[in-house]
C-alpha cells in the first residue's frame, strides 16, 4: 500500500510516495490509461496485477480487466483487444511466460504494440520461485523489445515510456519492461509520481491498430497464410520479417528519443540503451543488468578508492541489442567481466556475455573477457561478490582468460 | 484391479516421507495427505509401485510429503504426465493430485481429455475454491460474488466450474466427493477410486483456513449422499446437476473399458506398411 510521504513544492502536482516495484509498475500502467488488461497470478508478479485490479476497482483506472484461465489466454485476449484498437497491458514471469510462448512469438509478427512487465524469475527446473533473468533471456529471440530496470523509480518511468515506444509509428512492436523479481518487485523505495496531464501529453494519442485491425468498416483477413504453400510465395513472408527487424532497429532511436523527452519533461534522466559509470579513464570494466547494478556501482566506488581503474557498463535495453552504444562504451578498456543472472546453455556462459562477444568482434580488437554467473534463483549479489568480479577481471590484464564461467554463488 | 497386487501389509506411516509440510496450520490438505497414505495402506500396495504426480499450488506439494515415487510437474500439467507414466508402466498405481486452480483453470483442458481417455488412474483434487499459493485469488470453483480477492474485488461475475458434472460429461469412469474433515471417509473414497478401473475422479473439499476462513463452516453442511452410487450416467447427471456440492460419497461408478494402448509394435518394418499401400 502506497503512502504519500511528501509533496515537493517545486513539482507541479507531483507526489512522492513510498512503494514497491510491483506497485510502481501498476501505477505507471494507470498513468498510461490502457483500455484492457488481462491477468493470471504467478509469483512474484501477483501483487502487481492485484494493484492494477485495485486501481480499476477504485475507479482510478478505466480499463476492462480479464481474469483469464492461464497465461496463454491472457496474451491471446490482449491480441484480440489490440486488434480491435485497445491499448493493452499484462505482466507475467517464469513458467507463466513459458506457457505464453505461442502467442508471445506471434505478437511482434503482428506488430501489436502491447506492453508486458516481466517480473523476472529464474527458470524451472530445479523448482524455484525466486528471481533471476532466465525467463526473459530464454525468450529473447522472439522479437519483443526488452528493457531492464535498475530501480523502482526506473520501473515506473520506463513502464510509461514503454507505451510510447511500442506505439511509435516506426516501431509498432510489443515491449517487455523487465523488473527483477524479489529485489524490485517487493523492494520499497521513494518514488516520484509524474503528473497525469503531463503523462497524457507525453504519450499523445493512442496508436494501436492503424495497420492491422478487426474493424467492420475496414474488413481485412488478419495474418493469412504466406510462404510457398498456398500463399503468395516467400517474398511476402520475407517482407514481413524484414519489416519486423527494421522496427527493432528503429526502436534503438525511438527508445533514446523517448528517454530524452522524459528527461526534459520530468527531470529524471536514465541511460536509454547503455549506461557508462566511471568509465572515462577506466582500464577495465564490469558489465551488469538490472537491479544488481546498485551493488556493483558501490563496489566500483570502493575499488576506485583503492586505486583500481575500474568502470561499469550497464545495459538497459537488451533487445534490440545496443551494438553501437556498447561499441562506444567498451572502446577504451583492456579487459571486461560480464555478470549474468542467467545461463546460456549452448555456450556455457551468461547470455549477456555471449551477446557482448559479438560486439567485441565488431570493435575489431581482441579483449580478454570473463563470464560471471550469479544471482540465480534469488541468490544475493553483494559487494563481496563484485569485489571478486573486479579482482578476477583485473587479473585478465596480465593473465589468461578462463575458459569456464565463474559461478559466483557456488559456495553460498 | 490389476495394478494393486496383494503384498505384505503396510501401515500409513510407510507411505509418509520425513519432509515436514509447509501448509498453514489448519489446512485441509494435512488430512488429505493422511487419507492418501491410509488408502494405500488399506490396499497394501508397495510404495515403490505407486507414482504420485502433481502440478503447482499448495496441494501440489503433496508428492514431497510421501514416500512413493513423486513428480512435481508444471502448473496444470499433472494429468498429461500421469497419463504418459501409466501408459508406459501400466503395472503401477498412478495418482494425480492438485488443487482446483491447477486442475480446472490452467489445466482444465487436460481434465476433460483425461476423463475422456479413461486411462486407469486416480485424480484427487483438493478443492478450496481459491488460489492459495499466490495468496488468495478466485479459482474456477469460486462463487461469482466472492469479493475477498484483491484481483477480483467485485467478484468474478463468472459461473463456477462444476468439476463433477464436467467429469461425468467428459467420460470419467468413477466420480466421488469427500471432505478433508472426514479423513476416514476420504481414505475410503480414494481406495475405492484406485480399485475402480479407468479414470477415477475424487473431489475432496479441503478448506483454506487462510484465504477462505469461512470454509471452516463446511463441516456443518457436509452430509452423506442420500442415495447409493449409480452406474447410470443419466441418473448421475441429474443428481450432480441438482446437487448443492456438499453430498459426499461415490456418486457415479461407470463400466467403460480403460484405455491402455498395446506397447507391442504393430508392424514389423516400413516394408510391411508399404505392402499395405501397394495397389
Amino acid at each position: 500500500m502506497s503512502t504519500i510521504i511528501e509533496t515537493p513544492p517545486q513539482a507541479t502536482g507531483n507526489k512522492v510516495i513510498l512503494c514497491e516495484g510491483n506497485e510502481a509498475a501498476a501505477l505507471a500502467v494507470a498513468l498510461a490509461r490502457p483500455d484492457m488488461v488481462a491477468v493470471y497470478p504467478i509469483t512474484p508478479q501477483s501483487s502487481l496485477v492485484e494493484h492494477v485490479a485495485k486501481l480499476i476497482a477504485e475507479g482510478r483506472m478505466d480499463a476492462d480487466i480479464v481474469d483469464a484461465e492461464g497465461e496463454h489466454s491472457v496474451l491471446s485476449a490482449l491480441q484480440g483487444g489490440a486488434l480491435a484498437g485497445a491499448r493493452t497491458y499484462t505482466a507475467t514471469c517464469g513458467p507463466g511466460l513459458a506457457f505464453m510462448f505461442e502467442p508471445y512469438f506471434r505478437t511482434p509478427g503482428m506488430r501489436l504494440p502491447l506492453v508486458m512487465t516481466i517480473v523476472t524469475r529464474d527458470g524451472i527446473t530445479p523448482q524455484s520461485v525466486w528471481g533471476g533473468h532466465q525467463d526473459a533471456m530464454t525468450v529473447r529471440e522472439a522479437g519483443w523489445i526488452q528493457i531492464y530496470c535498475e530501480s523502482v523509480q526506473e520501473v515506473l518511468d520506463t513502464t510509461v515510456m514503454a507505451f510510447k515506444i511500442a506505439e511509435h509509428h516506426d516501431v509498432m512492436l510489443p515491449v517487455n519492461v523487465c523488473l527483477d523479481g524479489n529485489y524490485l518487485s517487493y523492494g520499497a523505495s521513494r518514488v516520484e509520481m509524474p503528473d497525469q496531464a503531463e503523462v497524457d501529453e507525453f504519450l499523445g494519442d493512442k496508436n494501436v491498430n492503424w495497420h492491422v485491425a478487426l474493424d467492420p468498416l475496414r474488413p481485412m483477413a488478419v495474418d493469412p497464410l504466406t510462404g510457398g504453400s498456398g500463399g503468395k510465395g516467400p517474398s511476402s513472408f520475407v517482407r514481413y520479417r524484414r519489416g519486423q527487424c527494421r522496427g527493432m532497429q528503429n526502436a534503438l532511436r525511438v527508445i533514446t528519443e523517448a528517454h530524452e523527452e522524459w528527461a526534459q519533461r520530468f527531470g529524471r534522466r536514465f541511460a536509454p540503451l547503455v549506461e557508462s559509470y566511471r568509465m572515462d579513464d577506466a582500464e577495465f570494466a564490469l558489465m551488469t543488468l538490472g537491479s544488481m547494478t546498485g551493488a556493483a556501482k558501490d563496489t566500483v566506488d570502493e575499488a576506485r578508492e583503492a586505486g583500481k581503474k575500474v568502470g561499469l557498463v550497464k545495459i538497459k535495453t537488451f533487445s534490440p541489442f545496443p551494438v553501437e552504444a556498447l561499441k562506444q562504451a567498451l572502446s577504451g578498456i583492456k579487459a571486461l567481466g560480464v555478470v549474468d543472472r542467467a545461463v546460456d546453455f549452448r555456450w556455457n556462459c551468461g547470455p549477456m556475455y555471449r551477446e557482448t562477444l559479438g560486439v567485441l568482434y565488431r570493435l575489431g580488437r581482441h579483449l580478454p573477457t570473463a563470464s560471471f554467473i550469479g544471482g540465480l534463483a534469488g541468490a544475493d549479489l553483494t559487494l563481496e561478490h563484485f569485489h571478486r568480479v573486479i579482482d578476477a577481471t583485473e587479473a585478465l590484464l596480465d593473465g589468461p582468460a578462463p575458459d569456464e564461467p565463474v559461478w559466483l554463488n557456488a559456495n553460498d | 484391479m490389476e495394478a494393486v497386487s496383494a503384498c505384505p501389509s503396510f501401515s500409513a506411516r510407510d507411505y509418509k516421507s520425513d519432509v515436514k509440510p509447509v501448509w498453514c496450520p489448519g489446512c485441509g490438505d494435512y488430512s488429505v495427505l493422511s487419507s492418501i497414505t491410509k488408502a494405500m495402506a488399506e490396499l497394501s500396495v508397495p510404495p515403490e509401485n505407486v507414482a504420485l504426480v502433481s502440478g503447482i499450488g499448495c496441494s501440489s506439494r503433496i508428492p514431497a510429503y510421501t514416500n512413493v515415487f513423486g513428480f512435481h510437474g508444471v502448473h496444470g500439467r499433472a494429468l498429461p504426465i500421469a497419463t504418459g507414466l501409466k501408459i508406459s508402466r501400466p503395472e503401477l498405481t498412478v495418482i494425480a493430485s492438485g488443487g482446483d486452480g491447477d486442475g480446472f483453470s490452467i489445466g482444465g483442458n487436460h481434465f476433460m481429455h483425461a476423463c475422456r481417455r479413461n486411462v486407469d488412474m486416480t485424480y484427487i483434487v483438493m478443492d478450496n475454491e481459491v488460489y492459495g499459493m499466490t495468496k488468495g485469488q478466485a479459482s474456477p470453483t469460486t462463487a461469482p460474488d466472492w469479493e475477498k480477492s484483491k484481483l477480483t474485488p467485485e467478484g468474478t461475475g463468472i459461473n463456477p466450474f462444476r468439476p463433477l458434472v464436467i467429469a461425468l460429461a467428459s467420460g470419467a469412469n468413477f466420480i466421488a466427493r469427500s471432505f478433508s474433515g472426514d479423513p476416514n471417509h476420504s481414505a475410503r473414497m480414494i481406495a475405492e477410486a484406485i480399485r475402480h478401473p479407468g479414470f477415477s475422479f475424487v473431489q475432496i473439499l479441503s478448506p483454506c483456513v487462510t484465504f477462505r476462513p469461512e470454509q471452516r463452516d463446511w463441516k456443518a453442511g457436509i452430509r452423506q449422499a442420500p442415495v447409493d452410487a449409480t452406474t447410470d450416467a443419466a441418473r448421475a447427471a441429474r443428481r450432480l446437476m441438482t446437487d448443492d456440492g456438499f453430498n459426499i460419497g461415490v456418486l457415479f461408478r461407470g463400466d467403460r473399458k480403460p484405455f491402455q494402448p498395446s506397447m507391442k509394435a504393430r508392424v514389423e518394418s516400413v516394408r510391411d506398411l508399404e505392402k499395405e499401400f501397394r495397389i
